[in-house]
């Protein structure tokens, strides 16, 4: 399958895995919402350039918005992980030209650890953000760092299943291919 | 002139950025205020199409819930039917009141619509329905109509589609709606929302201490709410907060409707709204 194919089925697959699987949990707690959608950021390949990374994920969180009736706050969010993205994958890259030799980030290409510290700090970026736009709303701080806090922990949870569950095989990219 | 290029092309990323953001902020803020965004309508019926795919997996396993639901209501109406009421002595009569039940319509308030939920969500701090009417099914754009189910309110109609409708449910900040509890002759009125915690409970305000409130007690839909026609059930008291500094009580309310399980809802025109609003509009505007 071609890099853009698979993107485009993970695109949807991921989408309607939130709005299908995710968001018809029944809620167990107000600060805990299932979030796991924007993994399919995280998984971009590293060749993508800065503006094209903000416009696919522009895109995709407005999907995801358009299902779940608030428009334009997970695209928000999506916006903003992928700006930060490249500097974030700059200074936790394991070795010299890992980005080169690899398509796109995973726990093969990067090591677990940066991976882990990657997938944690845009984790938090977007829900500090996302629940920030809900804060505007309901104004207590203690709903802010709870909501922030756990479900930063579900999905951390969720994205740490996912890498376990579905192994992507990252072939190592050399000049003769 | 060319420094402010070579300024532009050198930050265009976070530019680019920038326009994503406020792109995507004017759309957020835009769509909480007045409940319509850009492409919500072609989008609407996309999602709308897709949630209904799904909604016919979904249906099968809810079949039970749904159908006790409906089972329940049937007891409800049945038991208010006229043949139940004899009396066995002639000191009793039954007097049928003289309402005009016509077949001309004339005196007709409220017309119910039945509407299949293609869509629930009730994770959020605001929570709405798809329902599968539209304007093609007979409900005109830009319209407030109230939405009971079998148990309960539901919600009111807040954007309209070709064949699909968005309902805002009464889990979702910005709804309110007036209510009342009664106690024999006693009756006081107060206004329900949502506080977001719990979705199984609502908040009423604004009952007198004066009423005695216990908890059980059925909260309906008052007569001064204008959507809803008057006595339909909202909840039943849960618990009271005793506010010593204040005269008034703040009541827990548990939903009578299952936001989460609800198949069926009704939609309810009000046939005489147009009138009510021209009759009140000049005294709204000179308060």
């Amino acid at each position: 399958m071609s890099p853009l194919v698979k993107n485009i089925a993970r695109f949807i697959f991921f989408l309607l895995v939130q709005v299908f699987v995710l968001h018809q949990v029944p809620p167990l707690h107000r600060f805990v919402t299932p979030y796991l959608y924007y993994l399919f950021i995280l998984w971009l390949p590293f060749s993508m350039g800065r503006g094209s990374l903000m416009l696919v994920a522009f895109l995709f969180g407005l999907s995801l918005d358009y299902f779940l009736y608030t428009p334009g706050l997970h695209a928000a969010a999506c916006v903003l992980i992928a700006y930060v993205r490249p500097f974030l994958i700059n200074l936790l890259i394991r070795q010299e030209g890992s980005e080169m030799t690899y398509a796109s980030p995973s726990p093969t290409s990067m090591g677990w650890a940066p991976y882990l510290t990657y997938a944690l700090v845009m984790t938090l970026l977007h829900h500090t953000y996302l629940v920030f736009l809900e804060y505007l709303q309901v104004r207590s701080i203690l709903y802010f760092i709870g909501k922030v806090l756990a479900t930063t922990g579900v999905s951390m949870l969720l994205i740490i299943i996912t890498e376990l569950l579905f192994y992507r095989k990252e072939r190592y990219r050399t000049n003769t291919a | 002139m060319r420094n402010i290029f070579l300024f532009i092309r050198r930050f265009s990323n976070f530019f680019f950025f920038l326009v994503l953001q406020i792109v995507a902020l004017s759309f957020l803020f835009r769509f909480n205020k007045y409940h319509e965004a850009i492409f919500m309508g072609v989008a609407g019926e996309v999602t709308g199409r897709v949630s209904e795919k799904y909604n016919t997996v979904e249906y099968y396993f809810k079949l039970k819930r749904t159908n006790e639901a409906l089972v329940q209501e049937n007891v409800h109406l049945r038991s208010l039917l006229r043949q139940n009421y004899q009396g066995p002595d002639t000191t009793r009569k039954l007097i049928i009141d003289s309402i005009k039940v016509d077949s001309l319509l004339k005196v007709q308030r409220f017309r119910y619509y039945d509407a299949k939920v293609v869509n629930t969500f009730v994770t959020g701090l605001d929570n709405y329905f798809t329902i599968h009417r539209g304007s093609n099914q007979g409900i005109p754009k830009h319209t407030e109509w109230g939405v009971i189910g079998p148990q309960g309110i539901v919600g009111r109609i807040v954007s309209v589609g070709d064949n699909f409708s968005v309902v805002m449910t009464a889990l979702h900040h910005q709804f309110k709606v007036y209510c009342m509890i009664r106690k024999g002759q006693d009756v006081q009125t107060g206004i329900v929302s949502w506080d977001g915690v719990d979705p199984r409970f609502l908040t009423l305000i604004n009952i007198p201490k004066s009423l005695p409130v216990a908890a059980g007690d059925t909260v309906l839909t008052s007569n001064v709410s204008d959507i809803y026609p008057p006595g339909i059930v909202v909840g039943t008291v849960s618990s009271i907060v005793d506010d010593k500094s204040s005269n008034f009580y703040t009541i827990k309310i548990k939903t009578a409707t299952n936001f989460s399980s609800i198949q069926y809802v009704y939609l309810i025109e009000d046939l005489q709204k147009e009138e009510q609003q021209k009759l009140e509009d000049p005294f709204k505007k000179s308060q």
